[in-house]
Parts: structure tokens; C-alpha cells; sequence
């Protein structure tokens, strides 16, 4: 597989989480969360490069397959994906430009194809560090960006990536929002769902 | 003895393809499953604690049957294992060593007949604190292109009541493996060693 794509992708990793209890208190249904992270090369690394579209196909092309790995890996159907987000680390021979490149012009449409759905932005973080490098995917409702309860973040981390010459890149889904929500706000149930936002 | 109370389960698996050299054609796939659950001893100094061990069974089954789960459902697959566990700081040392029986004897009873003991390591520490799992061949210790490791941890966990327990299992050898030692193909599987 790896090597019939755009991306040389030297390794993929899929993280679950699953909360059952808060304080003592029950998590019933229990909250859970997926990411699946993929580590390339960085075909830009090392030199400035005017010209980003081979970063933004590579973009492209995780969308698809980033999804899928951490919709499996939740094991719900993709409709059921209630909150995602995105998120790349850049090598330190890369440039943070490069992040923008992967996440931003193409990888959305492919995230959204898989869903079915995905009314609102994806929420996206990026940075440029050394192997274990912590990258802390922010969340939100894939419909409705104002829905409160799913107001959160993942932590995924790879201790051997990314490497001087290689780029990190996630896409996270969930199941729900956060564990115990209890601040308020737009909730799921009054999704209109016209503009992404409420 | 108290009853297990689970605060979380994570999963981690990776699919590694080459690591600079030639792709692999069959990845090495690497599988982590996580427990944070109440460390029923905290803040005190309890001299009776064995009994937890057998408290601890049906979740080192449960985490074990998830991790061949993960790895796509056939246990034959699956040829190195590990285990560890990192204990919260109102805890002890000794609160970890509670995981090695139902740890280990829950991947030998998934796994069929794994003759090799299951390689561990523990520690104590606060919430963020990595633990590298080491991770040997499931039937014969000194396999040479089977020893590796896994590094697992939660940002969240273990708080200072919590232990956080791992089992980890792979598929196969280190991706480039090439420093000679015992094959996987020689074991002869009389001692769990060789």
C-alpha cells in the first residue's frame, strides 16, 4: 500500500480512548475517541520550496485513508462520527508552512466524503518539532463548530517521529464530546445545522 | 479484595512499513492496551495485597483478547509480547508487581501455549509518565529479531491513586531486523529460552 502512494509513509499508528468514570462518577455510555496518525517523508524538507502542491495532494490523500484507519479503529459506522479534528507536526528540516500545506486546501474534502457529513470547519493545530513530539488535536462537532459539549483534544504522540526529514499527520473522530459536559451552550439536540456553526 | 474500578482503556496499534530501508512486505504491526484503574492501596502502606492479583484476571483477558482484537482477530499472528504498568504516586512499586500473574497468564491463555515469560518493567510516576514495554518473541526468549519495545503512556494518567496497566503485543520481528542472534525459524520450544 504504502508504496502505490503519493506519501512514502514510513509508519501509521491508531490510538483509542475510552472514558468510563470521571471522579467516581459514571461515564454512561462510556466517551470515546480515535486518531490515526501517519508519519512520510517530507519531500520538501531541508530547502525552501515555492511550490506546496505536492504537500496539498499528499493532503488529500491522508484525508481518505487517515479516516478510515481511525473510524475502523473506533469501530462505529463513519455517519455516527459525532466530533473531528486535525492536526501535523513538522520535522525540524521542514518549515511550518508545510503543516498548512498537508491540512488546509485538500484534506478536508476527503474527511468529510468519508463521514457523509461535515457541515463545519475541522479544527487544526500544528507545530514544528523533535521525535515524541506531543500534538494536541483540538475537536470539535463536525456539524454545528458552536455545539459546546464537544469542545475538546486529543493527545497523540509517536516516541521515533517526527524525524528531521518526515511530517506527522492526524485526523481524530469521536463518538461524543467530553466525558461529563456540564458548562453549558449550544447542545447537540439544537443542531439547525444551516451554516456549520449552529 | 476490591473490586476493579476502571477509569479508562486505550488502545494504540502501529503499522510500521520500513524505517529507511527496504519497504516491508509484511509490516511489522505493534499493539498496546491500556488500563487506568483505582490502585484500591493508595496512600496507605497495606500488607496483604496478593488477593488483588485474582481481582485483576477477567480485565487481563479482557485487555488481552482486545489487543489480538486490534491485530485483526486471529491470534496466531501475534509472535512478541510484553507488559508493564506504572503506578500513581500514593502508590508502591510493589502495587505493580500485583499485574504480572494476570497480565501474563491472560496473553499465554489468548495466545494458546506461549512458552517464553512475558518480558515487563514498571515504575512509579505522575500523570505523563512514558513506560517502553520491552517486548520479546512469545516462545523463546532469546530470539534476537524479536527484541524490541513499545513506549506507552497517557498525558492524564496514572494520578497519584491510579495505576495504569499494559499489555502489548507484535507481530513479527524489528522491521530491518539483521543482528543475528537465535531465528525465529530455529526455536525449539522445550524451555520457553531457545
Amino acid at each position: 500500500m504504502a508504496d502505490k502512494m503519493k506519501a512514502s509513509i514510513r509508519k501509521i499508528a491508531t490510538f483509542v480512548e475510552e472514558t468510563r468514570s470521571e471522579m467516581g462518577h459514571a461515564v454512561n455510555p462510556p466517551t470515546r475517541r480515535a486518531a490515526a496518525v501517519a508519519v512520510i517523508e517530507n519531500p520538501c524538507a531541508g530547502k525552501y520550496v515555492e511550490d506546496l502542491s505536492e504537500l496539498m495532494l499528499i493532503g488529500e490523500e491522508l484525508g481518505e485513508l487517515l479516516t478510515q484507519r481511525a473510524v475502523a479503529a473506533l469501530g462505529i459506522p463513519a455517519t455516527a462520527v459525532e466530533s473531528y479534528g486535525k492536526a501535523a507536526a513538522v520535522g525540524e528540516n521542514g518549515e511550518l508552512e508545510h503543516a498548512a500545506a498537508i491540512l488546509h486546501p485538500k484534506l478536508g474534502a476527503p474527511v468529510r466524503k468519508v463521514l457523509g457529513k461535515g457541515a463545519a470547519l475541522i479544527p487544526s493545530s500544528k507545530k514544528r518539532g523533535g521525535l515524541g513530539v506531543a500534538l494536541d488535536i483540538p475537536l470539535g462537532h463536525k456539524d454545528a463548530a458552536f455545539v459546546r459539549s464537544h469542545f475538546d483534544g486529543m493527545e497523540v504522540r509517536i516516541n521515533d517521529a517526527p524525524r528531521a526529514n518526515e511530517i506527522m499527520v492526524a485526523v481524530a473522530v469521536t463518538d461524543s464530546g467530553r466525558p461529563l459536559p456540564r458548562v453549558g451552550g449550544l447542545t447537540k439536540g439544537e443542531i439547525k445545522g444551516e451554516d456549520g456553526l449552529r | 479484595m476490591p473490586e476493579v474500578q476502571i477509569r479508562k482503556k486505550f488502545t494504540a496499534v502501529e503499522e510500521i512499513f520500513h524505517e529507511g530501508g527496504p519497504i516491508s512486505s509484511r509490516p511489522l504491526r505493534r499493539a498496546a492496551a491500556l488500563a487506568v484503574i483505582h490502585n484500591p492501596f493508595a496512600g496507605a502502606y497495606v500488607k496483604e495485597i496478593a488477593g488483588f492479583m485474582d481481582d485483576l484476571k477477567p480485565l487481563g483477558l479482557e485487555m488481552a483478547r482486545s489487543l489480538v482484537k486490534a491485530l485483526g482477530g486471529d491470534p496466531k499472528v501475534v509472535e512478541g509480547y510484553g507488559k508493564g504498568a506504572i503506578i500513581g504516586s500514593a502508590g508502591e512499586l510493589e502495587h505493580g508487581a500485583l499485574w504480572h500473574v494476570p497480565g501474563g497468564y491472560a496473553m499465554r491463555e489468548i495466545l494458546g501455549d506461549a512458552k517464553a515469560i512475558v518480558a515487563s518493567t514498571k515504575k512509579v510516576g505522575g500523570p505523563g509518565t512514558r513506560l517502553d514495554v520491552p517486548i520479546t518473541h512469545i516462545n523463546a526468549s532469546y530470539v534476537r529479531s524479536h527484541f524490541d519495545a513499545m513506549e506507552v503512556g497517557l498525558a492524564d494518567s496514572p494520578r497519584a491513586d491510579e495505576i495504569l496497566l499494559a499489555l502489548v503485543m507484535t507481530t513479527g520481528p524489528r522491521v530491518h531486523a539483521r543482528v543475528g542472534g537465535l531465528k525465529a525459524s530455529e526455536i525449539k520450544g522445550e524451555d520457553g529460552l531457545r
